[in-house]
């Protein structure tokens, strides 16, 4: 393996790191969420350190391969889209510790009845896919795989689209607080569903030299 | 008459040294007032391709070569055409500094005195204008009475160019032209490419990648005598149509 090889496999390990961390924390976001756990949401703060530390890593790592080996075509690619990934992952690292932070700062537990209006669980769901296809894809170099997640992602946009009128149906039974925390954590994991769709966007590009950004037909 | 879009081109083109295939079968256009760069590992035949354009290989005992080149449209193997006018106007530049060990002035006026051309004020006006073209002028005004071989390797290569600017090319073959010098003169020869590309069309080999990627506006990519891709430079070494390419610029040939 050349040195840039060895380097650009090293750099790929890093991004799965991340990758796998940052779903981690989302997915402990959901039983903080939904468990209305403390303890997990403290354990999600603490991890943020480490996430954030990680993504300077890879900053650095992306930095110098372009300033010493000069990639080209396929490695620049890659090293491009690594540094942009690395951010959009990042962001919605800082996702799932703003819904651990509402959690910390809320005195009552989120309203059950409006969760479950809300369609909290399929949101976080879908979530989880699309983090789980984005992932696969990035492992397998598959495209097809990063595809999914434009479709997916519409569900999200839907369940955030209606989540205005379940809060405001739920408004007399429970505490404005935790309603409004609610609707925000909506809002989050709507974000979270666009930056996936970023990274897809990245992989596609990274692996078939296209770009489909703020294009329609993504195919 | 509008002059044709590609200055050199070559049709159906072989080249053998003896047994042995250099050139296979090459179909290139080169187009005008554009800097055009060769890459591709050693022996892969892009200094021999180089050498046709100007008929540096014609002496060598075991070449022989099948196909059409033309410049301008004409058939530059005709038998009409004298090779020394074919060089007045396809320049070349070594690379090594091959000064001659004569006065930088006299270097510069070499090839004009060849031609029988003797005024005095007919030369230095061009000696001027072509050390100026090369970016020496400044460096050595107030020496050109001094030997050319006093010079540093980047300006002994920069006068080399200003000999070959001095005849009125239209066409410059750079083979490896900065491989010997320093970086700093490298950065100076390549800024003078770039700026001499607005009067000449430019042929260049190199084994420095992003020395082409960085002074070329076409890229051909050569492996064991084939053209194996050759389109714009952002295109060859942002998204090289060929596996080949992809590996020889990324570095995994072997």
């Amino acid at each position: 393996m050349t040195q840039i090889e060895q380097e650009i496999s090293a750099l790929r390990k890093e991004l799965l790191n991340m990758f796998l961390a940052v779903n981690n924390q989302l997915q402990k976001s959901e039983m903080a969420l939904l468990e209305f756990d403390k303890d997990l949401a403290a354990e999600i703060t603490n991890a943020e350190k480490r996430i954030n530390s990680l993504e300077l890593k890879i900053d650095r790592d992306c930095e110098n391969i372009l300033a010493l080996y000069s990639p080209v075509a396929v490695d620049l690619r890659f090293v491009l889209s690594v540094y942009k990934i690395n951010h959009e992952l990042e962001r919605i690292a800082d996702i799932a510790d703003g819904i651990a932070n509402y959690v910390n700062s809320l005195n009552s537990t989120f309203p059950k009845k409006a969760i479950t209006e809300i369609k909290m669980v399929e949101m976080f769901a879908q979530l989880k896919a699309m983090m789980d296809n984005v992932i696969e894809a990035f492992e397998k170099e598959n495209t097809s795989i990063a595809r999914r997640v434009f479709k997916q992602d519409e569900l999200l946009n839907l369940i955030n689209s209606t989540a205005s009128n379940v809060i405001i149906e739920n408004y007399e039974e429970s505490s404005a607080e935790s309603l409004f925390y609610l609707l925000s954590c909506v809002r989050k994991l709507e974000r979270a569903g666009d930056l996936t769709k970023n990274i897809a966007e990245e992989l596609i590009f990274s692996i078939e030299s296209k770009v489909i950004k703020h294009k329609k037909n993504r195919q | 008459m509008t002059k044709p879009t590609f200055i050199l081109e070559a049709k159906s083109l072989d080249v053998f040294y003896g047994d042995m295939h250099a050139l296979k079968n090459i179909d290139i256009q080169i187009e005008r007032n554009k800097v055009t760069a060769f890459i591709g590992p050693s022996g892969c035949g892009k200094s021999t391709f180089l050498r046709v354009f100007n008929r540096m290989n014609d002496y060598i005992d075991s070449y022989r070569m099948t196909g059409e080149v033309l410049m301008e449209n004409q058939n530059v193997y005709y038998k009409s055409v004298r090779v020394d006018e074919l060089r007045k106007n396809i320049g070349m530049v070594f690379q090594k500094p091959n000064p001659f060990p004569k006065s930088i002035y006299e270097n510069v006026i070499y090839g004009l005195k060849i031609q029988g051309i003797k005024d005095k004020k007919f030369l230095m006006e061009r000696a001027v204008k072509a050390l100026n073209q090369s970016a020496l002028w400044e460096e050595v005004k107030d020496d050109l009475n001094k030997s050319a071989l006093a010079l540093s390797g980047g300006q002994q290569q920069r006068l080399c160019i200003a000999r070959a600017l001095a005849v009125e090319p239209s066409v410059l073959l750079m083979d490896e032209p900065t491989s010997a010098l320093d970086p700093i003169s490298t950065a100076k020869v390549e800024e003078l490419i770039h700026e001499l590309k607005e009067k000449y069309s430019i042929v260049i080999v190199t084994h420095n990648m992003q020395q082409a990627s960085r002074v070329s506006d076409n890229t051909a990519f050569f492996y064991m005598g084939d053209l194996i891709e050759f389109g714009k430079t952002e295109e060859i070494f942002r998204n090289p149509k060929q596996e080949r390419t992809q590996n020889y610029i990324t570095g995994r040939f072997g």
